[in-house]
């Protein structure tokens, strides 16, 4: 018994040790953000289309699963991942819509004039207030939203095409079947 | 020569030079013109995280994130909110890792009792030990009568 209990310190170490193991993994950014928005409504917007096309109404998307992506024109990582979301947007996967960030309007019209433009439709947030009831805290974000306008995922920073083929894609079909 | 007012004139300068001032980073723009409300707000701000620093308050951040999260909190408050309301409004959105210091609740009792509870364990494992070797380190007392009788007896037996 007493034995034992000379162990107790080695027994805390591999007990820290696994759980900086867990925590500390390289494929894990200690910096992102679990989403409060996960599971609840998305917060209701009917923003002002880029370009004066048809405005983004919340109301109007709902009725299928469908994706909204935050972007600027000033957001370099959402660069990256722009030619991804054009693949994606030749091969209709996605019910894709854009929600310019802090952007001026005119920016974002040259960036989706010059870079091709994936998306369905596109809100303009100048003001970032749309970002802030999403609880967006940075561009790009990505958010998967069901059929009956609940948050079900987030993605912060640019989208890979390992997350799309093995976490989006087979999400939205999981949510366009039920 | 200096005048007397003049060697305190630099006394003042010396002592101001060793007052630092905290850091803000609200913008004259973003202030409410009712000093109480604004008071509030500024209170609430030292208490929310910004979220792209994360270890700045976003009273004291200059992060477009936390200038706008200012606005908001503003707005709540001039809207009627009460401060606890205002906070909440930014938690929904944010979660609770927004708040600069973390509520007691059944998630975080071992983030806030722990540290006292490792103390306390500590403190009672150290008496304990102290405790046990006090009569080993102490003088030895001397030997009962019984004892003696049996150690007698023990060397006598190993002499044989």
């Amino acid at each position: 018994m007493k034995r034992l209990f000379y162990l107790l310190p080695l027994v805390l170490f591999m007990a820290l040790a696994g759980y900086f193991l867990v925590a500390l993994r390289p494929d894990h950014d200690i910096h992102e953000l679990p989403s409060a928005m996960i599971a609840k409504p998305a917060p209701a917007f009917d923003l002002a289309g880029l370009e004066s096309k048809q405005p983004l109404d919340l109301a109007a998307l709902k009725g299928h699963p469908f994706v909204i992506n935050f972007f600027a024109s000033w957001c370099v990582p959402c660069r990256i991942e722009h030619p991804l979301l054009m693949r994606l947007a030749e091969q209709n996967h996605l019910p894709l819509y854009g929600i310019a960030y802090k952007d001026k309007p005119a920016d974002s019209t040259r960036l989706l004039a010059t870079f091709g433009d994936p998306y369905r439709q596109v809100g303009i947030d100048e003001d970032g207030r749309v970002g802030l009831n999403f609880g967006v805290y940075g561009v790009p974000e990505t958010y998967v939203v069901d059929s009956t306008g609940v948050i079900r995922r987030r993605f912060v920073g640019p989208l890979t095409a390992e997350t799309v083929d093995k976490d989006l894609l087979p999400l939205l079909k999981q949510l366009g079947r039920s | 020569m200096i005048s007397r007012h003049g060697v305190r004139t630099w006394w003042l300068v010396a002592l101001l030079l060793l007052v630092t001032l905290a850091a803000q980073a609200v913008e004259p723009s973003e202030r409410l013109a009712d000093p109480a409300l604004e008071a509030r707000a500024r209170a609430i701000s030292g208490e929310l995280r910004c979220l792209v620093c994360q270890n700045e308050s976003i009273d004291e951040s200059g992060a477009d994130l936390a200038h706008d999260i200012r606005i908001f909190v503003r707005e709540r408050l001039t809207a009627g909110d009460t401060n606890a309301q205002a906070i909440q409004a930014v938690v929904n959105r944010y979660g609770q890792f927004v708040l600069l210091k973390p509520p007691v609740e059944p998630a975080t009792y071992v983030l806030w009792y722990g540290p006292p509870l490792l103390l306390v364990v500590g403190l009672a494992g150290t008496l304990v030990w102290l405790k046990r070797r006090r009569p080993a380190a102490g003088e030895s007392e001397p030997l009962s009568a019984e004892e003696s009788r049996r150690l007698d007896g023990l060397m006598r037996g190993n002499d044989a």
